[in-house]
């Protein structure tokens, strides 16, 4: 039995699959260490403060910078889904794509400028 | 100065000869398990399916393929011609031959039996399994059943009944890759055609057989079948509206 | 499926993409409240002099927890079974286990930060 290679892949809701199963991947391996993160405050502030001072640094606000990305682009890939799976048939809605990749640029940028303000 | 022109060949095959250009075409051989390379004349309005057939005729004289009708109408042509699934009749080769370069395999995630020839057993048991067949309870006896074309319903059922299961969308679907047991596109588009038929009698059972992770609740609504299926069908378009259908049965308490 | 009912099965993806709808809402917000806070100052006294008594933040954050907790393991179950091929029982508990998990470390942050 033979498989399919990229070359069956390279349409965009194809693309969109993958975005929004990744994100989604690298959004959940986060989420734990998110909450562990802010459960510090639970120890008080000066052990938050502690934790959030390593995490002060250009790799880690790059990080967060990207997540903050990946989570706009897999909302507004999983809002297409809902389209697509609750209200009557107009296609793959590729429209939805070009908006969500916008909106989801529309977020980085916002958020590189409140990082570098 | 006379030059001799080169598309009057001295050949049974002296039909508009393109140049010289010749086609390196990599075919499947299940023999080797890889790719056999044939070189194959070039000429106008010439299609993926020419090109096999040439190759069968003239250089190798046990590849096995498919066809039938040779003009666009029964799906048995279908193959992976540079990694997409297609019909090879209804292809021009300068459609899809950059570089004078192709590639021919069987569809993929069916059984090969022998080169560009698959089994296609299993697409059709998950048809089955999908209960992918009409099931009334009229008699010759009565009148017919009035199906109103410009209901919803019947909208529906018109916008996938068109499919003459080729097998183009379950070879492109890779979730009938992931999933061995999941029923594919073409058998949930036509579950889709049947649960909004009126006259038919097994809407239930139908959902049931369709929901769940072996149906349409693994769609990940990658599109793969609506792009590369040769009727324009959109398999995801069924499946979207069944799970949809499935939710409201579950709800009811009908799964 | 073998493991898991036909009636379970589509119940999984329903609370799924109910869970997503409700996680839209709160990702619009909480996007909205990052860039804010980003602006206003990350340090652990900027965070938790926002934060800090703030029992609507609190509401909102334990909903947020716990749509995270519905959405999340689905989705990690569906990855397990197609890209890992890791199905049946043991796949089950994990992603189980994995919700659990999300729920009372998120409660606990939603905790921590707010009383």
């Amino acid at each position: 039995m033979r498989k399919n290679d990229y070359r069956a892949r390279t349409h965009p809701a194809w693309w969109a699959f993958l975005v929004h199963r990744l994100s989604g991947l690298a959004l959940a391996l986060f989420l734990p260490v998110h909450f562990w993160a802010l459960g510090h405050a639970i120890s008080g502030e000066a052990s938050l403060d502690g934790f959030l001072r390593l995490t002060d640094q250009p790799l880690f606000r790059f990080g967060e910078w990207g997540l903050v990305v990946l989570l706009s682009l897999h909302m507004m890939g999983g809002i297409r889904l809902l389209l697509i799976e609750f209200l009557p048939w107009t296609g793959l809605r590729k429209n939805w794509l070009a908006f969500g990749l916008g909106a989801s640029t529309c977020t980085g940028l916002a958020l590189l400028l409140a990082l570098v303000h | 100065m006379w030059k001799p022109v080169q598309s009057y060949c001295v050949s049974s095959y002296s039909r508009g000869i393109v140049d010289t250009e010749k086609l390196r075409v990599r075919v499947w051989r299940s023999a080797t398990g890889g790719l056999a390379t044939y070189d194959v004349p070039r000429y106008e309005s010439q299609t993926v399916l020419d090109v096999v057939t040439f190759i069968q005729r003239q250089l190798q004289p046990d590849l096995a393929y498919r066809f039938a009708c040779r003009v666009g109408m029964c799906g048995s042509c279908a193959m992976n011609v540079n990694g997409k699934a297609r019909w090879t009749c209804r292809t021009h080769v300068s459609k899809v031959a950059a570089n004078n370069e192709l590639e021919i395999a069987p569809l993929s995630n069916l059984p090969v039996i022998k080169d560009l020839v698959t089994d296609m057993s299993l697409f059709f048991d998950k048809w089955s399994q999908a209960k992918g067949k009409f099931s009334g309870n009229r008699t010759r006896h009565e009148d017919f059943a009035r199906v109103s074309p410009e209901s919803a319903q019947r909208k529906a059922v018109d916008a996938g009944i068109e499919c003459i299961g080729c097998g183009v969308c379950y070879s492109s679907c890779d979730v009938v890759t992931w999933r061995p047991d999941y029923l594919g596109p073409a058998a949930l588009n036509r579950a889709w055609t049947l649960v909004n038929d009126e006259r038919d009698t097994q809407t239930l059972e139908r959902l049931r057989a369709v929901a769940g992770d072996a149906g349409c609740h693994s769609c990940h609504t990658q599109g793969t079948c609506a792009e590369r299926c040769p009727k324009h069908l959109s398999p995801t378009a069924g499946i979207a509206g069944l799970k949809r259908m499935t939710m409201k049965a579950a709800r009811e308490g009908d799964l | 499926m073998q493991a898991m009912s036909l009636r379970t099965q589509a119940r999984l993806w329903y609370w799924q993409r109910m869970s997503a709808t409700v996680l839209a809402l709160c990702v619009f917000v909480h996007l909205g409240v990052i860039i804010y806070a980003v602006h206003s100052g990350l340090s652990a006294s900027a965070i938790l002099g926002r934060t800090r008594g703030n029992l609507l933040f609190g509401a909102f954050y334990s909903v947020f927890v716990i749509a995270c907790a519905i959405h999340v393991p689905v989705g990690l179950l569906r990855i397990a079974e197609e890209w890992l091929h890791w199905r049946g029982k043991s796949a089950h508990a994990v992603c189980l286990a994995f919700s659990a998990a999300l729920a009372l470390m998120g409660l606990r942050a939603v905790y921590g930060v707010v009383s």
